[in-house]
């Protein structure tokens, strides 16, 4: 990768790139349905988010403005690692405001701030099955999601409310989508789950190493496992940023010292430092001059 | 006062800058070129391009260099940009019996036409540490004898003359390429083949080594294992014949395995393949092994559950790239799912207590 101009526009040839978009339109054509792709060695490590790469690599064109985050965060070495692998190979513009992105690669999170129509939202996806803690066979699983056979799923859930008065999924928690296919919505926290139904984005999901992409077009339903005596709810840590503020956003919890002292704060790192740029103090926050700083 | 974490950027270019520093060593000492690692490092450069699938020894010389020795870091580089790569054309299938062999031996036959020829193995050294190595590297010339022209058939060929083995079925269909298309299952044995050809030379020994424990055991003898250079031809439609564009050095192994029958085929022997870019002798025996027990379908043999006999289990962890990626990744920050098993413990053990209590 030292030399820019041996590689095309967004690393990947232009045959490979109309392989993905086939397997992206016929993902977009059938939601939640795993479709196979060729996935393509890249110059990153499986499981570093090859899969979202690639499909970022299809989506993109000169003129979109791109945003990648990990773990909600801007200036996480991964995702400052996968900026600059476009920045070098496609040359667009980048940018950490939600709102102004035309393309999103995530790693775990979905952003705080709602999504509009035009936007991509491109999911990295390590296990793209969400059957495949229950069976480890593909041969298996692909047959269960064809017979639309989800019991297997059920009796995981109902045995954790058996077990443990609730369900014991706190991410990667399954959805069933337009009453069809159960999709596995990579590791979010199950907090970002109502998002996914009914978003007015295009959402993508790449997993590189085991060769699935699959997708919710906009406004899709997208329902989280549950029943009704036990109904699905979104949990986040009971507290409000202790930066911004903000009582509603997912957070991270901090350690300070070795005396037990914690904080927590906006997982969303745009989302919080916008907050904080238009005057938005948390209990621990400095006002926003510093916030501009950092 | 708390401050959220900002640098990534800084820390990883500084991160790269080190490292290109340890890669170089102390300067005091000489550096190390291509082209020595490519003429003394030659097993490693051929792992290189065998689990890279990508033969070019010099650029299987530099990702060593580049990689400080490590060879599943060499064999990505290699495979990275292997990928970038535009396909020009396909060869025809290479001969293996024209091969010009620097190593034959068949374990199944005391001589044979072609003769037996050891060639430069480990085999019968004494693994004792030659100290005069870390002095001095001259060796004195070894002996010549002149290249013999006659043919060297393969074992297998003739042990069929008399039908007491197995027949491959011949076709010129194209085999899929696992490079080019998702793996689906159940795969056919091309594509088996090409997974496992470029598969973790560990964990191929490591599966044909269970099958001989007993893990599927099929038997196996090295009915002929020879090592050497092939011509690689292409056809060229503008002239209408094929055109030798190169050649390639091959290990290719074939292993003869006791068979008793079974309620669709007669008593006979069967085959197992192994064919590996460059001098990788370990592998191709492994790798024609794995092969033989995964055939316990097409031969009409029981599936006794042991690993090597299933075809998912094997192919889905059999490439080191995907496994090492997979597995390294959980070291990048996992701080949003934590978040959320954090919080559902301490709510399961709120409620676990508050149980316990009002039980007391």
């Amino acid at each position: 990768m030292t030399d820019q101009t041996a590689y095309n526009f967004a690393y990947l040839d232009e045959q490979t790139k109309r392989m993905i978009r086939r397997a992206i339109l016929k993902g977009l054509a059938i939601p939640g349905y795993q479709v196979p792709f060729a996935s393509r060695e890249m110059p990153m490590p499986y499981g570093w988010g090859t899969g979202g790469v690639q499909v970022t690599a299809a989506c993109l064109v000169p003129e979109d403005r791109l945003k990648v985050i990990d773990q909600g965060a801007d200036d996480t070495t991964n995702a400052v690692s996968i900026r600059r692998f476009f920045q070098r190979t496609a040359g667009v513009a980048v940018t950490e405001a939600t709102a102004e992105a035309t393309v999103i690669q995530t790693r775990h999170r979905i952003p705080e701030t709602p999504l509009t129509e035009g936007q991509i939202l491109v999911y990295q996806v390590p296990i793209p099955e969400p059957l495949r803690f229950l069976e480890p066979r593909e041969t298996e699983t692909r047959k269960m999601h064809e017979l639309e056979d989800y019991g297997l799923m059920h009796v995981k859930l109902y045995e954790d409310i058996s077990r443990h008065g609730q369900i014991a999924t706190a991410y990667d928690y399954p959805v069933k989508v337009e009453g069809r296919y159960v999709m596995d919505p990579s590791p979010i926290p199950k907090f970002d789950n109502p998002k996914l139904g009914g978003n007015a984005a295009i959402q993508l999901f790449g997993a590189g190493r085991e060769q699935r992409i699959y997708a919710l077009p906009p406004y899709t339903q997208a329902i989280s496992l549950d029943f009704d005596d036990y109904p699905f709810t979104a949990s986040k840590a009971d507290h409000a940023c202790d930066l911004c503020g903000a009582p509603d956003s997912y957070l991270d919890e901090v350690i300070t010292d070795d005396q037990g002292s914690r904080m927590f704060v906006c997982s969303d790192t745009d989302f919080c430092a916008s907050r904080r740029a238009a005057g938005h103090v948390g209990p621990m926050g400095a006002p926003s001059a510093g916030a501009a700083e950092e | 006062m708390y401050v959220a974490v900002k640098g990534g950027e800084k820390a990883i270019d500084a991160a790269h800058a080190w490292l290109a520093e340890e890669r170089r060593g102390d300067t005091s000492v000489a550096e190390l070129s291509v082209a020595q690692i490519r003429q003394q490092l030659a097993l490693a450069v051929n792992r290189v391009m065998a689990e890279g699938s990508l033969y070019d020894p010099d650029l299987a010389a530099l990702a060593i260099k580049q990689a400080r020795g490590d060879l599943i870091e060499a064999i990505f580089l290699i495979r990275a940009y292997r990928t970038t790569l535009p396909r020009l054309g396909v060869s025809t299938p290479v001969e293996t019996a024209q091969m010009a062999v620097c190593r034959r031996i068949s374990a199944t036959f005391k001589d044979l036409p072609g003769g037996q020829i050891l060639g430069p193995t480990f085999d019968y050294t004494h693994r004792l540490l030659d100290f005069k190595l870390a002095a001095e590297g001259d060796v004195p010339a070894a002996p010549t004898a002149p290249a013999s022209l006659d043919a060297v058939p393969h074992v297998t060929a003739m042990l069929n003359r008399d039908g007491l083995i197995q027949t491959e079925a011949e076709g010129n269909a194209t085999p899929p390429d696992l490079t080019r298309e998702p793996m689906e299952l159940p795969t056919t044995r091309p594509l088996r083949l090409q997974a496992i050809t470029r598969g973790d030379e560990g964990f191929i020994l490591s599966m044909a080594y269970s099958t001989q424990r007993g893990y599927g055991r099929t038997h196996a003898f090295v009915g002929e294992l020879r090592i050497g250079t092939v011509a690689v031809e292409m056809d060229i439609p503008e002239l209408g014949f094929s055109v030798e564009i190169g050649e390639v050095e091959l290990t290719e192994c074939e292993t003869v395995n006791q068979f008793k029958g079974s309620k669709t085929e007669p008593p006979q022997f069967t085959r197992g393949y192994g064919l590996v870019f460059g001098q990788t002798e370990r592998k191709a025996i492994a790798m024609s092994l794995v092969d033989r027990a995964l055939r316990w379908k097409e031969l009409g043999e029981d599936n006794t559950g042991a690993p090597a006999q299933d075809e998912e289990f094997v192919l889905m962890h059999a490439d080191n790239i995907q496994a090492t990626g997979f597995l390294e990744h959980i070291k990048l920050p996992h701080y949003v799912d934590f978040q959320a098993e954090l919080e559902l413990v301490r709510k399961l053990r709120r409620e676990a207590l508050a149980h316990g209590e009002a039980a007391e």
